[in-house]
């Protein structure tokens, strides 16, 4: 077996240095009874014969970059440089351990600092951990804190959250006692956020740009929250939007979180991606998962460890402000990697890219027979009304070669009102001949 | 596994002197690296785009009127800047990294390129499923694996780490509790579990009761049945344990919280010892994660992406969460929405958006693949048999806090050794890393004094094991000989030496500021 470095000889000279007869010898405390004799698994197999079975697999998959491609809804098709997967894949990154011996992992660690920074900046916050999961079990993270700082238990979610994000806050809520109010889907972008909220709100967490691509002006939102005690809780799914868009931090947000997929990271069919998690200065110590900060070693040279750690599980245990270890490193990285390529010069370029795409794809299929815009604002993505069923017309679509978007059944099941509902993505990577021709099958699938 | 929590406080002492005096501060190979913020330009771009033609925003009033403040590099300075900075960094390709608890075996690099595939790599969760059935079909293949491994009925892949595992098998414990109704809320952890055990368990507002460990580590099984009650709803349990021994009682301690109405947790972290030798649901487990990350050679990353999927038996089975893969005669069907549900499924919710660590699961995939259900054995096996290697030649001069005994795949020494030495189990591993070696884990678990947890995994050959042994056997000598300053100064050869992690903790600097005074003139 090719990656075991151990001989037949090297074997039996170590079991004699141990003094054991047999390897069986070494299994001891494991009742006899109980031993395994064979797992009916196949055999081992050499590196042709594994490309063979992976490669069978992935052929029977429909890569984003064969097809015209318009799909979203919390993950997006973006172009990563290609020194982006290089870098990722230096040894000393991909196959380094968390960095608990800080004299020997600068490297990881000074990323961090940079990730921290470049996530803080971009969000227009004073701090940022060094990466949750992804944008889901962030914002669950963040109604948990949001729970800890104001000492109440419920949270109030706005209807453009995304469906996924929501059942997971849901799921934790239920679980850990917590009371959830989930506004009722708002595909038009038109709730009364305002009115849900109340003395015994923890925190209101409101999506911009929205599940169904709506820009949400959350100043308000947060001075109504902060007149009642609440946390104004920012998600975004889209970080590429921030190029664009005023940040939540300017808006009056206390903890902002989101997907950090569409800077550096592939859509992977959903993961692993990258969580963003920021706040306030003040809320720091209530903050979950790791921090990366700066100090000097004992030769006075700038050096980074991880710090505050007083927070977290490996200390606090049952006390912990989470449960968070492993998070999203390498994702993090190339975060940070293919930020650093951009710089805000390449970042506002190529969101206004995104965003030019997206309005002059909006423009094309409102042409389509009884397709409407449900938006007044977005940035690359926006919700249609279609004069049918969306989920058939995405299939049929998919028929003539086109990915076309996320039917919002797809998310929202059962839901008549939600049926005919088409979410639609357009980023950098759409031509004009992919915009061109989903507009033309549009028409023909709906004639 | 775990950070310095007992050691020493890594304060720049008295030890502190100045061994450079090159013009840049680089020592040959050893290149300084500026951060980004100060290397970068507000009009650099490393990525060529045209600005779009003119067009109508569709932004509202909420265009983007606060500066972003991120600096770019071009291609050539990110790339050198990335490299420099990697190249300060300890790695399993680079040497032995024998973190007990953590598994850094090697990750091979097919697993790496079957996860690029674009089939696999290029594929949105959402896009139609007619369009992705070699993923589903991926899922399925993989779940196969794992519940043959295990002896297990039902899994859940979606979870994206260990902790998150834990916290996906809790969840259906407190589910299962719920829907029989009874009044559970205890959680019974031994002190030598992970500190992600009772924060999983608090974290969902069950109250942590602590089973006190016997002399070896192990857990009694009457210590358990004496905390056993109707409020009990589940043991949370490591095996082989943070020990690095195989709880030889586990059978018994599984009858004992079952006939007591609760569920048995098992912390899977250290599932690769016993890999084709004991199936998890023969010792009586209901639910168990499994690190790919660790078992099955996913790298690292520098603290992740890992992925956590959940096994469990036939007692917690219909309580896996959303999404899950329903394996039917026509093939295996993706289970995304309740209203998809068929009888006897009642899963208690969702824990993550979309489906999981897809790009985790083809590693892990391809990893099983390679070594088939033999060479998994013997993987295990070879863990096994290093770790005992390991113990072996250290056994005459360093100390085992429950005197020597077979170790499972990794092997346990305290601080009893270096008594009266005045060096730590913290000096001890800042002295390994001058001599070019990871440190192990230390100080973990809680209940050993000076613990030094070492996991060499099956990846290293014989000769690595005798130099590593031959090379921890002279610290033990030359520090029992008096010579401290060695392990005082280290690491003396290192990027940096040993940081004050009391001023980073006491002044939190947690990102980039300008420097005062700030004008753009200066730039």
């Amino acid at each position: 077996m090719r990656y075991l470095p151990l001989s037949g000889t090297d074997r039996s000279a170590m079991l004699a240095r141990i003094g054991v007869p047999s390897i069986d010898d070494l299994f001891a405390d494991i009742p006899k009874r109980l031993r395994v004799k064979g797992l009916d698994l196949p055999k081992a197999a050499g590196e042709m014969s594994v490309e063979r079975t992976l490669g069978r697999l992935a052929a029977k998959n429909v890569p984003a970059s064969t097809v015209p491609f318009f799909v979203g809804a919390g993950a997006y098709k973006h172009h990563v440089p290609a020194s982006v997967d290089h870098l990722i894949q230096r040894s000393e990154f991909l196959t380094s351990y968390t960095p608990y011996q800080p004299e020997i992992t600068q490297g990881t660690l000074q990323v961090l600092f940079e990730f921290q920074t470049q996530v803080a900046n971009l969000t227009g916050m004073e701090v940022a951990n060094a990466s949750m999961y992804d944008g889901s079990t962030a914002t669950a993270e963040a109604v948990l804190m949001a729970h800890r700082v104001t000492k109440r238990k419920k949270a109030v979610l706005a209807g453009g959250l995304h469906p996924h994000y929501r059942a997971v806050v849901e799921t934790t809520s239920a679980m850990a006692g917590d009371n959830v109010v989930a506004l009722a889907p708002d595909p038009a972008g038109t709730e009364d956020i305002l009115a849900a909220i109340d003395g015994e709100t923890s925190c209101v967490v409101v999506q911009s740009p929205s599940f169904y691509g709506h820009l949400i002006d959350l100043a308000p939102i947060a001075e109504k929250a902060h007149a009642n005690g609440a946390l104004l809780v920012a998600v975004f799914t889209e970080v590429m939007s921030l190029g664009l868009i005023e940040p939540p931090g300017a808006q009056g947000a206390d903890i902002v979180v989101g997907e950090g997929q569409s800077i550096g990271n592939p859509l992977t069919f959903g993961g692993p991606y990258v969580g963003l998690f920021a706040t306030r200065q003040k809320f720091v110590r209530q903050m979950p998962g790791r921090l990366c900060g700066e100090t000097v070693d004992a030769e006075g040279r700038r050096g980074f460890v991880l710090t505050l750690s007083t927070r977290e599980q490996h200390i606090r245990r049952d006390k912990a402000t989470s449960n968070i270890c492993t998070n999203s490193g390498l994702c993090a990285l190339a975060f940070t990697i293919h930020m650093t390529l951009l710089g805000e010069k390449g970042l506002g370029r190529l969101a206004r890219i995104n965003h030019a795409n997206a309005v002059e794809l909006a423009e094309m299929l409102v042409e389509a027979p009884g397709v409407t815009l449900l938006n007044d604002s977005f940035f690359n993505e926006f919700t249609l009304r279609l004069p049918k069923d969306a989920a058939e017309v995405v299939e049929a679509l998919a028929a003539r070669g086109i990915l076309a978007g996320v039917p919002v059944s797809r998310l929202e099941p059962g839901r008549p009102d939600l049926a005919n509902l088409l979410v639609v993505a357009s980023t950098e990577v759409n031509t004009v001949e992919d915009r061109t021709a989903f507009a033309a099958a549009l028409q023909e699938v709906l004639a | 596994m775990t950070m310095n929590t007992q050691g020493r406080p890594t304060a720049p002492g008295e030890a502190a002197v100045t061994a450079t005096d090159t013009f840049t501060g680089n020592r040959a190979l050893q290149i300084e690296e500026a951060l980004l913020f100060e290397i970068g330009r507000y009009d650099v771009t490393g990525v060529d785009l045209d600005e779009p033609e003119t067009f109508t925003p569709r932004l509202g009033k909420l265009a983007r009127k606060t500066p972003i403040d991120l600096p770019g590099l071009s291609e050539p300075e990110a790339v050198r800047h990335y490299v420099r900075l990697s190249q300060k960094n300890y790695s399993i390709d680079s040497g032995l990294y024998p973190l007990g608890s953590c598994t850094m075996k090697h990750n091979p690099r097919l697993n790496e390129k079957m996860a690029r595939l674009p089939g696999f790599a290029d594929v949105h969760p959402l896009q139609p499923l007619s369009t992705v059935v070699g993923a589903v079909d991926l899922m399925a293949e993989l779940g196969r694996w794992l519940l043959e491994m295990t002896g297990m009925t039902s899994v859940a892949l979606s979870p994206k780490a260990g902790a998150h595992g834990e916290l996906c098998g809790m969840m259906a414990i407190k589910a299962a509790i719920e829907a029989k109704g009874e009044p559970r809320n205890i959680v019974l952890v031994p002190e030598s579990a992970h500190g992600t055990n009772p924060a999983t368990a608090a974290l969902i507002g069950f109250k942590v009761v602590t089973v006190p460990a016997r002399a070896d580590g192990t857990v009694d099984p009457e210590a358990v049945k004496a905390l056993l009650s109707p409020q009990v709803a589940a043991i949370m349990l490591t095996n082989p344990n943070t020990c690095g021994l195989f709880e030889r009682d586990v059978v018994e301690i599984a009858a004992a919280v079952h006939e007591a109405g609760a569920y048995f947790y098992c912390d899977g972290a250290n599932f690769n010892a016993i890999v084709g030798k004991a199936k998890v649901g023969e010792l009586g487990v209901d639910a168990m994660h499994i690190n790919l990350h660790k078992t099955f050679s996913t790298p690292h990353g520098g603290g992740g992406p890992g992925a956590g999927p959940v096994v469990f038996s036939e007692r917690l089975a219909a309580f896996a969460p959303l999404p899950f893969v329903r394996v039917t005669a026509e093939g295996p069907v993706l289970v995304e929405n309740e209203i998809e549900l068929e009888g006897g499924e009642t899963p208690f919710g969702r824990m993550v958006a979309f489906h999981g660590q897809m790009g985790m699961f083809v590693r892990a995939l391809s990893y099983m693949l390679s070594h088939g259900g033999d060479g998994l054995r013997q993987a295990s096996e070879d863990a096994v048999l290093n770790a005992n290697y390991v113990r072996v030649g250290l056994r005459d001069l360093m100390s085992q806090p429950s005197g020597d005994r077979t170790c499972m795949h990794e092997v346990l020494f305290d601080d009893h050794f270096l008594d009266g030495t005045g060096v730590t189990t913290l000096d001890f591993a800042k002295a390994m890393i001058d001599e070019g070696y990871h440190p192990m884990t230390m100080y973990f678990p809680l209940v050993v004094h000076g613990a030094m947890l070492i996991e060499p995994t099956e990846s290293e050959s014989k000769a690595s094991l005798d130099l590593f042994v031959a090379t921890l056997r002279d610290l033990v000598l030359k520090a029992k000989a008096g010579d401290t300053a060695r392990f005082l100064e280290a690491p003396r050869f290192a990027p940096r030496r040993r940081l004050d992690e009391t001023r980073a903790a006491r002044q939190p600097k947690l990102k980039w500021e300008k420097p005062e005074p700030w004008s753009e003139a200066a730039e």
